[in-house]
């Protein structure tokens, strides 16, 4: 028989994990990126790959303190968007599409060659960075909370960190957005000449909307690898594609899409990776292997999000009126 | 100004623009922006080869010419938009030769767009404040503190409801501008350039897809800039609407300037009608009839006019 109880507590536990927080923060630095300014930044993996490996690495190679290491992360990301947006920022937005899905790539190639492993250690990634971040933790040792949500200090610690530079992001990306910096933004997404032609200065907004949306996406690397290890296979670009996913489904150019976009997709998936398992072993699926049932929670996740987008194109929370992506 | 333009019938024209004869490149008493020796090439197209030209200032002038006599492009080169192959021009005695088109926004030169440029999925009123010139939010790590903005912001608001009135657009200002129609588009194009207080206006083709009834509406407030004492430049296919209100008209072929000066007088320059009738001289008449008809009507309407 299936253990419904066992599945639905495993799906809720995904609401308030740090990795849906991880994906939340990246998704909203794509909702800068591609919902308010337009841009489509396809390399969002490579952000979070700088943010993990930039903290990770600070912290066992060279010692550095947390948040040393939190800062080398950020300024790799910023250079990293520096680089991307220079030379394509001018083109048409198609050009910073495939710039930066190769960028992503190319980060996430050099962390995997050999060529520095001491440093990255290949494809095994790194692990041992988290006493600096458990140190931190102000929780006595112990374990808290009730029903699914049962952890001990150092994941309460974790969460507690996470959902709050989550929270930060979305009052400052709100706060800006409703700004007349966010209307230049926004602009610029409609139409870039026409607000060039009212004396902005296009180029210079844009950047700031990269550096910024990448910014995002780096702490969110650095959420996301401190409840695990850090993975060079990890930042694929099917990374990206899960976060963009989760923005089109919240609504694009929304501060709480990302958010609960990111919850429901976890908590989705969860299920029905859950289900599927357990459905297999009670025999419901004679057809199937346990291997195969792994990936078919991918396939309804895609069923998924077909739907949403096919019936509400403009994601759970955006307007109607706006449907930014489907212009 | 009054909120209700009254229909003018008979504007007040400006006179006495140029020194010298109305030649191609003559001399102005007051010029606001001078171009010299501009010329752009597309591969082999020489699309604008304009060796002088000065703008008057405080008075509406006029660019015509036939379909692919390089206005749009001149246009585009003096508005930082594209870059010239050679040439250099000034804008109230500063050089704008290089000068991004954000840059040249900024000093009081604003054009608008053939295909209207609203921004569709922001308000009317989003649209307007864009408009404003020197925002102090519109720096980021300004724009977290709304205490640095809020009060010009209100500002902005008030002069832009102010604006929007003429404009017969304040009881849309919370739409969408995607929600406009064709010539309310044009219209809140034309209000949004004006908040940035332009000294010069540059409209390109502001009467294409306006349908008759705005055309009124719309001449009035081109009028209305000059009475605010603003200076227009406009190109436009219509004759009528280029007799009505242009002080100054300059005629391009093939992107050259072939003549220049008063509206009644240059439409009888031989150059002129060259360039709007000769353009199919050495082809058969016959081969693109509906073509050459376009042509023949905007002679006669030039001839019509006449009398």
């Amino acid at each position: 028989m299936i253990d419904w109880g066992a599945i639905f507590s495993n799906a809720a536990v995904e609401l308030i994990s740090p990795t849906t927080a991880a994906y939340a923060l990246a998704a909203l630095g794509l909702a800068v990126h591609f919902g308010y300014t337009g841009l489509l930044n396809f390399g969002q993996a490579g952000f979070m790959a700088l943010g993990a490996y930039g903290y990770a690495i600070s912290i066992l190679s060279f010692g550095f303190p947390v948040w040393g290491a939190v800062l080398v992360g950020i300024g790799a990301s910023v250079i990293f968007a520096l680089v991307l947006g220079i030379p394509t920022l001018r083109l048409r937005a198609d050009y910073l599409a495939i710039v930066t899905i190769a960028a992503a790539e190319i980060v996430r190639l050099l962390f995997t060659t050999n060529t520095f492993e001491p440093l990255t250690g290949s494809a095994n990634g790194l692990s041992g960075y988290k006493g600096g971040f458990a140190a931190l933790n102000p929780i006595p040792e112990g374990s808290y909370g009730f029903g699914p949500f049962e952890y001990n200090a150092y994941d309460w610690w974790l969460r507690i960190v996470a959902w709050t530079i989550v929270v930060l992001a979305c009052l400052f990306t709100w706060q800006i957005m409703r700004s007349p910096w966010g209307r230049v933004i926004k602009g610029i997404r409609e139409d870039e000449d026409a607000v060039r032609a009212l004396g902005k200065n296009v180029y210079s907004y844009k950047m700031q909307s990269l550096v910024l949306g990448g910014v995002f996406g780096t702490i969110a690397g650095m959420i996301f690898v401190l409840p695990r290890a850090v993975v060079p296979s990890n930042y694929q670009t099917s990374l990206t594609f899960f976060i963009y996913a989760i923005l089109l489904l919240g609504g694009a150019a929304t501060i709480l899409g990302p958010v609960i976009g990111s919850m429901i997709f976890w908590v989705l998936l969860s299920f029905f990776s859950g289900f599927i398992a357990r459905a297999v072993e009670a025999g419901w699926l004679p057809f199937m292997t346990s291997v195969q049932a792994g990936q078919l929670r991918f396939i309804l996740v895609g069923v998924a999000i077909m739907l949403i987008v096919i019936f509400r194109p403009q994601g759970i929370f955006g307007n109607k009126k706006e449907l930014a992506f489907v212009k | 100004m009054s909120s209700n333009p009254v229909p003018s019938s008979k504007p007040v024209k400006s006179i006495d623009l140029h020194i010298g004869a109305a030649e191609p490149g003559c001399r102005k008493r007051d010029p606001i922006l001078i171009a010299d020796g501009v010329s752009r090439t597309f591969g082999g197209l020489k699309a604008v080869d304009v060796d002088h030209v000065e703008i008057p200032r405080g008075a509406i002038t006029a660019l015509i010419g036939p379909n692919g006599a390089g206005k749009t492009t001149l246009f585009n080169l003096l508005t930082g938009f594209d870059k010239p192959d050679s040439g250099s021009w000034t804008f109230e005695g500063r050089s704008l030769s290089g000068m991004p088109a954000f840059k040249v926004a900024r000093m009081g030169q604003v054009r608008t767009f053939q295909l209207t440029k609203a921004l569709g999925l922001l308000t009317v009123m989003d649209n307007m404040l864009l408009g404003a010139k020197g925002q102090s939010g519109e720096n980021l790590f300004r724009a977290m503190l709304p205490f640095f903005w809020r009060k010009q912001e209100e500002e902005n608001k008030a002069r832009a409801i102010d604006i929007l009135t003429r404009f017969k657009l304040d009881t849309k200002k919370d739409d969408y501008a995607a929600s406009l129609s064709g010539g309310q588009r044009k219209l809140l194009e034309m209000a949004r350039a004006l908040m940035s207080e332009p000294t010069l206006v540059m409209l390109d083709e502001p009467m294409a897809g306006v349908n008759p009834a705005l055309t009124q509406s719309l001449l009035d407030h081109i009028l209305n800039l000059k009475t605010q004492g603003m200076s227009v430049l406009f190109v436009e296919h219509d004759m009528h609407m280029v007799r009505h209100i242009a002080d100054w008209v300059i005629v391009m072929a093939e992107g050259r300037v072939v003549a220049e000066g008063d509206p009644h007088e240059v439409m009888r320059n031989p150059a002129v009608i060259d360039a709007y009738l000769g353009q199919h001289h050495d082809e058969d008449l016959g081969a693109d009839p509906s073509a050459e008809k376009e042509h023949v009507v905007a002679i006669k309407e030039l001839l019509d006019d006449e009398f």
